[in-house]
């Protein structure tokens, strides 16, 4: 087989058209939000986040009945959002420690949408979608769902980029340059809930984690500017969308889980280039 | 009416039009100031007045309340009970008001260039919206080059010393046009060449006033015009000669500074190892 029959071969299906599609956007768009992620070390948030969406989901397949997508993507979005607001709200209460607060949100919510899964019928598989994504079964109308709200999620992070620069790296100084301060926080952190939801089939809720923090860190590694990481990472996360695709089709393995571990091996890969390169410029 | 400050928050209500200052009024203006986290509190009736141009010079031992009043006086704190006006008006109407943070308490793995974090003074003036323009740009320019960071507007900030990104944080003050400048303990951790590079800058901020929480008792004496000692309640407030005083001092540091006259005046003697005791 040659390489261009290898390349090709997959784009046969139609289902997995979409599916790179679909990767390529998720990948790209989880990497330029991801930037904003590892700079305000807020990983853990942002998967409590990913797995609050868990009781929203739940609840739209008790209401709507398991095969409405349509109507699961709002419940999950509206639960997402919401509990990006709470926890923002929570931890500006500064009564809590804002990792304990997470923490509690983390486990709360979780242990509650696999309560309210567990009276779906057939709730395993639903979960297994739920939590590592279903990229495979993207249809179209997920593919404009997924490029609306990208699209959307990149204009704010332009339309507002001095902003949200500003309150992530020195909120104090925001503060007295009389930016709202809490506002932009939220706004961060809504932008990160939304992220989630539209990454949701492709890598599922337990790993869009990685796919936030992976490629964008990855970009920090080679790059002086924050614009410059938002780029870099986000070819960093196509590729990767690209690529795992690519290994699962060929080793049959899951593909959400193929593409974060592409990620994942950029980053380290990257990580023992500098390293060296490290080293080098020492010796 | 009064209000409470939770521990972390920091409050910030976007001013529509900047107040305009009153000529009348000080600069900055503090009657019987009192701010409380919850039930504890961090300053206790504070009562001074600055004009424009004047260096005031913030003391006392950790946890005196030094933070608390330079973040009143930012607008990121509300007073308890009491008022702080600025020239007239409460700070958060200001945009005139920059902050200068202790360095301990930012993070300098931030992929920014010098260029960029000076550029972040003019965000406020901008409003949303809007990118930096070329007159944004210039005053950002002049800044750097007026801090002597012209040559290092494109390093990555975590790559300057201590002093450089001292410096380079008076220049975020200047490019805000700031009138009145509250810098956080800017000298801890510098060494001594670097500490004089700062202090003379800060004497080459003429139009600004200054508040300056500083550590070092001798620098505070010998650079500003007013001195403010404070450990939660005011204990003085006047010149440098009017605040080093025995009868001052001591009750401020309990044990840790002594007063010793010598040949050459008198001399300030601050005993370190007895401050770290202090919460």
């Amino acid at each position: 087989m040659s390489a261009i029959e290898w390349l090709a071969a997959p784009l046969r299906h139609a289902f997995m058209v979409r599916a790179l599609i679909a990767s390529v956007l998720v990948g790209g768009l989880c990497s330029v939000v991801g930037a904003f992620v590892v700079l305000r070390s807020m990983a853990f948030l942002g998967d409590a986040i990913a797995h609050s969406v868990l009781p929203g989901i739940a609840t739209g397949m008790l209401v709507a009945g398991r095969g409405d997508r349509r109507s699961l993507f709002w419940w999950a979005l509206a639960t997402s959002v919401l509990v990006a607001l709470g926890i923002g709200w929570v931890s500006r209460r500064g009564r809590l420690r804002e990792e304990t607060a997470i923490g509690i949100v983390f486990a709360g919510t979780f242990a509650l949408g696999i309560a309210l899964l567990s009276r779906v019928r057939g709730f395993a598989l639903d979960l297994v979608h739920v939590l590592f994504g279903d990229v495979l079964g993207v249809s179209t109308a997920d593919l404009v769902l997924i490029a609306a709200f990208g699209a959307g999620v990149l204009l704010v992070i332009f339309l507002f980029y001095k902003e949200l620069l500003l309150v992530s790296f020195d909120a104090t100084h925001a503060a007295t340059l009389r930016l709202p301060v809490a506002a932009y926080q939220s706004l961060t952190l809504v932008l990160v809930a939304v992220t989630v939801v539209v990454s949701l089939q492709v890598v599922g809720l337990a790993l869009t984690l990685a796919l936030l923090v992976a490629p964008a860190s990855t970009a920090l590694l080679f790059v002086r500017r924050v614009p410059h990481a938002m780029a870099v990472g986000a070819a960093v996360g196509a590729a990767s969308g690209i690529l795992g695709l690519y290994v699962s089709y060929y080793l049959s393995v899951a593909s959400g889980a193929a593409i974060v571990l592409v990620a994942i091996a950029a980053f380290l890969f990257s990580l023992a280039i500098d390293g060296l390169r490290r080293r080098v410029r020492r010796a | 009416m009064i209000m409470r400050n939770r521990p972390v928050q920091l409050r910030s209500v976007r001013a529509q039009q900047p107040a305009p200052h009153d000529p009348t009024a000080p600069a900055i203006d503090a009657r019987e100031l009192s701010v409380a986290y919850g039930e504890r509190f961090a300053l206790r009736d504070v009562t001074f007045s600055l004009r424009a141009g004047q260096r005031l010079a913030v003391i006392g031992p950790n946890g005196a309340g030094k933070s608390t009043l330079l973040k009143v006086a930012g607008g990121l704190l509300f007073a308890t009970s009491g008022t702080l006006l600025v020239h007239g008006h409460a700070p958060r109407d200001h945009l005139c008001v920059a902050y200068v943070p202790q360095r301990s308490n930012v993070d300098w793995r931030f992929p920014l260039r010098v260029a960029d974090v000076v550029l972040t003074g003019r965000t406020g003036r901008l409003g949303a919206l809007r990118w930096p323009g070329r007159r944004d740009r210039e005053l950002s320019r002049d800044a750097m080059e007026r801090v002597g960071l012209g040559q290092l507007a494109d390093r990555l900030i975590g790559e300057l010393s201590g002093g450089e990104q001292q410096r380079m944080f008076i220049a975020r003050a200047m490019a805000q046009e700031a009138e009145i400048v509250l810098l956080d303990e800017p000298l801890a951790g510098l060494d001594v060449p670097a500490t004089s590079e700062v202090i003379a800058l800060l004497r080459e901020l003429r139009q600004a006033t200054l508040v300056v929480a500083l550590h070092d008792l001798a620098i505070a004496a010998a650079n500003f015009d007013r001195v403010l000692l404070l450990r939660e309640r005011m204990i003085q407030f006047g010149t440098p000669s009017d605040v080093f005083r025995p009868e001052f001092l001591e009750p401020a540091y309990g044990g840790c500074v002594r007063l010793v006259e010598t040949e050459r005046g008198r001399l300030v003697v601050h005993d370190d190892a007895c401050a770290k005791g202090e919460s």
